[in-house]
């Protein structure tokens, strides 16, 4: 059994082989960690000038009904009912533990919402939703269509010569239009920090307009190697590993996810723990973490006081191009979670000292009008 | 005249005397990435054969980098803390990671030479 004959692929298979891409499996899919430029060329890229990702592996899907956004809420604690038309939100598909099932990005489109879930979970996400709320929500999953992801500063130099209505989007909003000739749902979001837009077009139209987008002068190709380093540096969590179903919400130091209306009702799965949570602290939380000198530590790293007793362990770290270092995030115990809080980081059996810092290392600039 | 051998584990050894010169070869770079960390042993550490003698660090990941024959830590490159990059650049050249005083000569026949490792290279597709 090789690799290839289990992966799924994207419709950009062709075009990440002909770009010269270095296809990896990842959440069931060979996608590409790099292209020849390599990833830290690819991320530098991004924050100076535009790159396109294909995120075509994550998944969509379209909730219909009257009570959609209400039955929404039973399984995540944001607002959805107070959801603005075309308006974009994060949120966290929690268990009855107040576990992080999933992260998911949802819009309110009018007559319904469109969701973009996890790659490695979306099979479980569409499952989950048709258990739950099935009874009362249509729900499709939309594997007809793919996913672009345009990001860096002059992301809207592009789409004001390709699509120009998408230059005055702010961040978090949504609309449609065409890419050569193309129907696209497109937001202004992303997962790198920088200004930029997820683009959701048909699969039959996506290395079309792939290749249109790529033969900017701003744009080149990147890979999920500087996707990786950029939501880092961006403190963005990565399901799987910062988040997963021991996590939760407030542990994970996603509270602003937690709807206000929401900590007033509750009525999402695990709203006991949470709400606790909220009121109380929690016991331990994700913080970002600074290494004072060159070597980076990896997801695992254990995280151990002056003393060497544990405070927890790095979830995800590597190298920061943009930082130009090492940098990474971690649960500690809530008394060592202060900023400015002294660390040891356990390396190759040898502890290093640390920092814990504010998220994110680089500053977003995400467009707000 | 010097000779360089290959382990399969992708490090070279050129050998003067009876001191080898010890780097990763140009497939290992490229497999790495670019490489943004090194960690080089202290001198007067003694290694075995195929033991842990560095540690190479790209963006995505950290690999070992392993003695292709047993001796003891006579120099380290240094100039690899401040300029990592040089393992990418000039893998074979500027990018030399550490000298060993060779333990056993006789080891040096386990490698393999330069027409032998890019034939064991052109096998791993």
């Amino acid at each position: 059994m090789t690799a290839a004959e289990t992966l799924s692929r994207t419709p950009l298979h062709a075009l990440h082989q002909a770009l010269g891409g270095k296809l990896v499996p990842f959440a069931g899919y060979e996608m590409p960690v790099q292209y020849p430029a390599g990833i830290l060329a690819e991320h530098l890229h991004c924050r100076a000038a535009a790159a396109l990702f294909d995120v075509s592996h994550m998944g969509q899907a379209r909730l219909e009904g009257a009570d959609a956004a209400a039955a929404l809420e039973t399984l995540a604690p944001g607002d959805f009912t107070g959801l603005a038309l075309r308006h974009t939100r994060y949120s966290l598909f929690t268990n009855e533990e107040g576990g992080i099932l999933d992260d998911f990005m949802t819009t309110n489109c009018g007559d319904h919402l469109f969701l973009v879930v996890n790659a490695a979970c979306k099979a479980a996400d569409i499952a989950h939703l048709r258990a739950r709320i099935g009874g009362k929500v249509r729900i499709t999953e939309l594997a007809d269509r793919a996913l672009l992801a345009l990001q860096g500063p002059q992301a809207v130099a592009v789409m004001a010569r390709l699509l120009p209505a998408a230059a005055t989007m702010k961040f978090m909003t949504f609309a449609t239009g065409k890419l050569d000739g193309a129907e696209c749902f497109l937001t202004r979001s992303g997962y790198t920090g920088e200004d930029g837009y997820e683009i959701s077009i048909p699969n039959a139209a996506a290395e079309r307009v792939a290749r249109l987008l790529l033969a900017q002068p701003e744009v080149k190709p990147a890979g999920l190697g500087a996707r990786d380093s950029l939501r880092l540096e961006a403190g963005l969590c990565l399901y799987g590993h910062d988040i997963d179903t021991a996590t939760s919400p407030v542990e994970a130091n996603l509270s602003w996810a937690i709807a206000k209306r929401r900590r007033a009702t509750g009525g999402f799965p695990g709203a006991a723990r949470i709400l606790k949570e909220l009121a109380d602290g929690p016991k331990r939380l994700r913080v970002g973490i600074q290494p004072e000198g060159r070597a980076p530590a990896r997801e695992h790293t254990p995280i151990v006081d002056r003393n060497g007793a544990t405070l927890g362990e790095v979830t995800s770290g590597g190298f920061g191009p943009t930082v130009g270092g090492p940098v990474a995030m971690g649960y500690v115990s809530a008394k060592a979670a202060a900023v400015g809080a002294t660390v040891q980081l356990v390396v190759r059996d040898v502890p290093r000292p640390a920092r814990v810092v504010a998220l994110p290392f680089v500053k977003p600039r995400y467009y707000r009008g | 005249m010097a000779q360089v051998k290959y382990s399969k584990e992708h490090e070279w050894i050129r050998v003067e005397g009876d001191i080898g010169v010890v780097g990763i070869s140009d497939y290992a770079q490229q497999q790495l990435g670019d490489v943004v960390y090194v960690e080089l042993p202290a001198i007067g550490k003694k290694v075995t054969k195929g033991g842990e003698a560095a540690v190479v660090e790209s963006v995505k990941a950290a690999s070992e980098v392993y003695a292709p024959v047993a001796g003891e830590v006579v120099a380290v490159n240094d100039q690899l803390t401040a300029n990592p990059a040089l393992i990418n650049s000039s893998p074979q050249g500027d990018g030399w990671f550490l000298k060993l005083k060779l333990a056993n000569k006789g080891e040096l026949g386990d490698l393999m030479d330069e027409a032998a490792y890019a034939k064991f290279v052109a096998g791993l597709s």
